[in-house]
Order: structure tokens, then C-alpha cells, then sequence
């Protein structure tokens, strides 16, 4: 590629940017990794100092212990609830809102537009939106966590402007043999959107499957709490006290630490979006490249 | 709009008129569910915002609810913690602007200099990592790293520095705030850099090169320059959001130890609000940061237009 041949000095760079990077993504790694470790360690001083980089004792005890844990899947089932549920409520309602306001002509498209773009400047902050959840009677419901985010503004311009790429000509032709907007939408719009489709789901399906703070405030029955916070009680507030019960029933009191029953609570948020990743990550990147918001 | 209508308008007058009635109602019709959605869950909650001027209380509603004008406004501006808060909130953002700024640029140049594009894709992959997990998830691997056993006062015993609790120390509570943000965000924030740098001219390069400039002559003198619009535009991007500290971090990292270095205006928001119930003081506070931060952001949306980076404005 390169047409001059590289010199002395060139060459040492190139070496020590290589071994830059791998410097880089070892730390960028390594925190993740030092909790699979740590997980998978057998004894339980699991934790000696320094970096390690494999478990000494390999063993699996520690999982199956968590794996009793019934708030774990309570969680689970709830986080995969509000996915499903908000990704296919966003979809619906920010492409129905963004398609009207992708046709210049329409009334007052201006209007619309500047009353959306409003609430992505200003919001009425933490306790307004307290009490309006309160007050609409979606405290402790799962829709509380779904529909107050339903439909964000950035996601309608980006739906808008990919609508607005489509060419006019097909929809002109559905229209001659007399297909309403509806249908046109529908069998038209729809499918030819599937890529910004796609990146607005991932980009919704992680907001919900990271999401805790809502969670911690919209609700406070048990059955209701999402895995975020399911978590964040065990790993960030330190309560273990649910789980040493599990412990104790067990029979297995003081096998683990407990920085290693938070280590492997913690992969157990890990592993899904490890495994979903790869995927993800190339439409976010996509996504991100869609642009702007305007005109 | 196009070449065949008028001939049919011209024959269907009528027809093509009531059509064109029908059509728009069709279409106000699909945009009710989500203008009833931003009336309900954004423009009622702004009206909320009433009740930082009013004495809320739960039993006599927003409406019952006696006017206080500015008495919490001028509450804030008597509460110390109110400052301390601010400070907090300015140098978090501060540190966290002056190191997580420069990362990204530095990592998209450095790793547009690798030639291997199997390995650039990897580090890239990589780099985006950290972006996709929540501060709950990295907050406990953040403890749990920063643990007085744990790696990083490992790494450090080997030079001879004693082990400390740095999350429970206000002396290094916002250096591990700061380290840690960089962490999760260098290699996200580094896509738009990599963007701007493979629109740039190929030609450029191949020039230079037969004039026999060095590989760093080519990026001091090429990459860096082309690149400087849209470092601009991100600054002044960047800037817009000052206010913003970092709430998911901090409120998973921090501890009573630290609150006097680590308690943002968010943070501080939240416990007034909804831990002690001051409501109206909590909200007075919270619109506080938000008349602020949209003057700010409206204010830096008409300097990005005005450097020509019309791509990157809200409008």
C-alpha cells in the first residue's frame, strides 16, 4: 500500500503502536475479564492482589448457588419484558409520528416539529415526572417503565429523514392505483425502512435492557424490579443479605466471598449482551452515521 | 411533483382536490397517538415545574398548592451546599472534558497509522465495549477494581505505593471518576474522528507522498487540519452538556465519604427531591440547571452553525 519503504525509525513506531493497542484493549478488557476470573475462581480468596489473569481453582459452584436466587430471575423476566414491550411501542409510535411529518406538505408540519424538538431540549425534570407517573396510576406497572420513553425525538427526525430518502415515484404509483397513506405505510414505507428499523430497536432494545434508574423511582414492589436494580442492590448498595440466605439453606456459608458472588451476579448481565454484541455494535455504529436532525 | 401530474390534474380537478383533503387527514390522523404522547408525558411534566414556585404539598395537589414566587429560588442561592454542589458539577465536567476530549482524537489517529486492517477493526470493535453496559454493571466492576485487594492496588503495590480505597477517599474520588469515564466512552466517541478521517481526500496523501513528506508530516500537516472543523463542532458540542456531570456514574460510585467532592447538581436533585421530599426546593434546583443548560445549549447550536458545521446542529 504504502509506496515508500519504511524506514528505521518508522518501523520502531510502527512497533510501538502495536503494542500500544494491545496495551489498550488489555485494559479495556481486562475489567470484564478480572470478573469472569473471579467468577469462575474456586477459592475464596479469590481476590489476592494484582492482576490475574486466570482462575486458580476452576469451578462452577458459585453459579449454581446464584442460580437459586429467585430475585435474579424476577429481574430477568422483567428487564426482557420492558424490552420487548418498549421496542415494539417505540417502533410503532415513532414511525406512525415520524411519517406524517416526513411529507413537507402537510399542515402545521412545522409546528409539530418545533413541539417535538422542545422536549429534547427541556423536560420538566425529576419530581413533575415523579408525580405525573404517580398521578396517571402507572406507579408499579411495568408500563411506567415503557411508556413515559416511548417516543424520543432524535429517533423520530432519524425515521423522518430516512423516510424522506425513499423516492417520491413509488409512493406516486401505489397512489395512481389508489392505495391510501395508511397502506402505503404499511406496504410500502415499512418495509423499505428496515435498516433505520433496525438500528432505532438496538438503539431502544439497550436503553431498556441498561436501564435501572426508572426502575429504582417508578417502582418498589419486588416482583416489579428489573434486573438493574436487582443487581445494583447486591453489587452497588452492597445488600447481600437475600443472598446469604440463599447461602445458609444452601449449606454453604462461607465457601464464597463476597465480591465474588457480586462478580458472578455481575455476569449474569454480561454474558447476554456479550453474546448480542458483535451484532449490536455494528448497527450502532451505523446508526450513529445516520445524522442529523434538521430540515 | 412529477412530469405526469399536470396532465391528470388538468382532467380530475375535483377529484384530485378531495383526494387531497383525504390524504393530510389520513396523515394528521397517524400523528394524534404521538402528539397526545408528547402533550401527556413531556409538556405536562414541563408545566409541572410550576411547583417550584409554589408550596407543593401531596395533600392539596399542584393546583391547591399556596405561590411562593422565588422564595426556593432564593432558598438555593442561601444553601452552601447549593455552591458546592455547583463547583462539584463544573470540575467533574471540567477534568472529565480536558482528558476524555483529547482521548478519542489521539486514538483515532494513532490507530489510522496501523496498517493492518483486520487488527484496526479489532481494537475498534473493542473500544466500543465499555459503551454498551450500564453504569450499575461497570460501577460494580469499578469497586470491585478499585477494591483495596483488588488489581489496581496491586499493580500499584509493585511500585511500592501502599494500597488505598480510592472510591472512599475524596483525595482521588474524581481522578477515578475521571479515568473511569474516559474508560467507557474514548472508543465510542472516537467514531465520529474515524468518520471525518476517511472522508478525507486520498489525493491529498498521495501528493504529499511523492513530495516525500514523512508519515508525520502527512498527519500534522493533512489528518490533523482536515480534522479540525469537526474537533471544533465537538467541542462546542461538549461544552453544551457542562452541567451534565455524570449522573449514572456518580450515583453508583459514590458514598458519604465522598459527597463533598462528588455531590453534582443531579445528584443532589435526586436526594432533596425524592429521598428527603423537599419537592418544590428539589424542583426549583432541577429548573435552575435547565434554564441554564438550554440557554447554553441554544447559544452553542448558533456557534457550530456559524463555524459551518451545519451537519452536526439540532436545527
Amino acid at each position: 500500500m504504502n509506496p515508500i519503504r519504511k524506514t528505521a525509525g518508522e518501523k520502531t513506531f510502527d512497533l510501538f503502536l502495536y503494542a500500544l493497542f494491545i496495551i489498550i484493549m488489555f485494559i479495556t478488557v481486562y475489567p470484564f475479564w478480572s470478573q469472569v476470573v473471579l467468577s469462575i475462581s474456586g477459592d475464596s480468596s479469590a481476590y489476592a492482589t494484582g492482576v490475574r489473569i486466570f482462575p486458580s481453582d476452576l469451578s462452577f459452584d458459585s453459579y449454581g448457588l446464584v442460580f437459586q436466587y429467585k430475585p435474579l430471575w424476577i429481574g430477568y423476566g422483567n428487564t426482557i419484558l420492558r424490552t420487548v414491550l418498549g421496542v415494539a411501542l417505540s417502533l410503532i409510535f415513532t414511525s406512525l409520528t415520524a411519517y406524517p411529518l416526513s411529507k413537507r406538505g402537510l399542515p402545521c408540519n412545522k409546528l409539530f416539529t418545533t413541539l417535538i424538538l422542545v422536549t429534547m431540549l427541556f423536560n420538566g425534570g425529576l419530581i413533575p415526572n415523579y408525580f405525573l407517573i404517580k398521578n396517571v396510576g402507572l406507579y408499579d406497572t411495568i408500563w411506567a417503565l415503557v411508556i413515559p420513553g416511548m417516543i424520543g425525538g432524535f429517533n423520530v427526525f432519524i425515521m423522518r429523514n430516512f423516510f424522506r430518502s425513499i423516492p417520491e415515484s413509488l409512493e406516486e404509483s401505489a397512489k395512481m392505483d389508489g392505495a391510501g397513506y395508511l397502506r402505503i405505510f404499511w406496504k410500502i414505507i415499512i418495509p423499505l425502512s428496515k435498516p433505520v428499523l433496525a438500528t432505532v430497536s438496538l438503539w431502544v432494545a439497550v436503553y431498556h435492557w441498561n436501564a435501572w434508574f426508572d426502575s429504582m423511582i417508578y417502582t418498589s414492589d419486588a416482583s416489579k424490579q428489573v434486573l438493574q436494580i436487582v443487581l445494583r442492590k447486591i453489587i452497588v448498595e452492597n445488600n447481600v443479605d437475600d443472598l446469604n440466605a440463599v447461602l445458609y439453606r444452601a449449606g454453604q456459608g462461607s465457601k464464597f466471598s463476597g465480591r465474588q458472588l457480586q462478580a458472578t451476579i455481575i455476569m449474569f448481565s454480561l454474558i447476554p449482551m456479550l453474546i448480542a454484541y458483535p451484532f449490536v455494535q455494528k448497527h450502532f455504529v451505523k446508526g450513529i452515521m445516520l445524522g442529523a436532525v434538521k430540515g | 411533483m412529477d412530469g405526469s401530474i399536470p396532465h391528470i390534474r388538468g382532467k380530475t380537478e375535483p377529484a384530485q382536490r378531495y383526494r387531497k383533503r383525504n390524504e393530510y387527514r389520513t396523515l394528521l390522523l397517524m400523528l394524534i397517538p404521538g402528539l397526545i404522547y408528547f402533550i401527556l408525558f413531556h409538556y405536562l411534566p414541563m408545566y409541572g415545574v410550576v411547583i417550584a414556585f409554589k408550596d407543593f404539598k401531596i395533600t392539596e395537589g399542584i393546583w391547591g398548592s399556596d405561590w411562593v414566587g422565588f422564595k426556593y429560588f432564593l432558598k438555593a442561592f442561601d444553601d452552601p451546599q447549593f455552591y458546592v454542589v455547583i463547583r462539584n458539577t463544573l470540575l467533574i465536567s471540567f477534568y472529565k472534558l480536558l482528558f476524555g476530549f483529547p482521548a478519542p482524537i489521539l486514538f483515532a489517529l494513532l490507530l489510522n497509522e496501523v496498517t493492518r486492517v483486520r487488527f484496526k477493526k479489532i481494537v475498534q470493535t473493542i473500544s466500543y465495549l465499555p459503551y454498551f453496559f450500564s453504569w450499575v454493571v461497570l460501577g460494580g466492576i469499578v469497586i470491585s477494581i478499585f477494591a483495596i485487594d483488588g488489581p489496581v492496588n496491586g499493580l500499584l503495590g509493585l511500585f511500592g505505593v501502599d494500597p488505598v480505597l480510592m472510591l472512599g477517599d475524596d483525595r482521588y474520588f474524581r481522578s477515578v471518576l475521571v479515568v473511569t469515564d474516559v474508560f467507557q466512552s474514548f472508543g465510542w466517541n472516537s467514531i465520529i474522528f474515524f468518520a471525518a478521517i476517511a472522508s478525507i481526500d486520498h489525493q491529498l496523501y498521495e501528493a504529499s507522498i511523492i513530495d516525500g513528506a514523512s508519515r508525520f508530516k502527512r498527519a500534522v500537516h493533512i489528518t490533523i487540519p482536515m480534522l479540525s472543523p469537526v474537533i471544533v463542532i465537538m467541542l462546542i458540542l461538549k461544552m453544551s452538556h457542562i452541567l451534565d456531570a455524570g449522573f449514572d456514574q456518580i450515583f453508583n460510585l459514590y458514598n458519604p465519604n465522598v459527597f463533598h467532592v462528588s455531590d453534582i447538581i443531579d445528584t443532589y436533585v435526586y436526594r432533596k427531591g425524592l429521598t428527603e421530599m423537599q419537592y418544590s426546593y428539589s424542583t426549583a434546583i432541577g429548573l435552575f440547571k435547565s434554564a441554564v443548560a438550554v440557554v447554553l445549549v441554544v447559544s452553542t447550536n448558533y456557534i457550530v452553525k456559524w463555524v459551518g458545521g451545519k451537519d452536526h446542529t439540532l436545527w
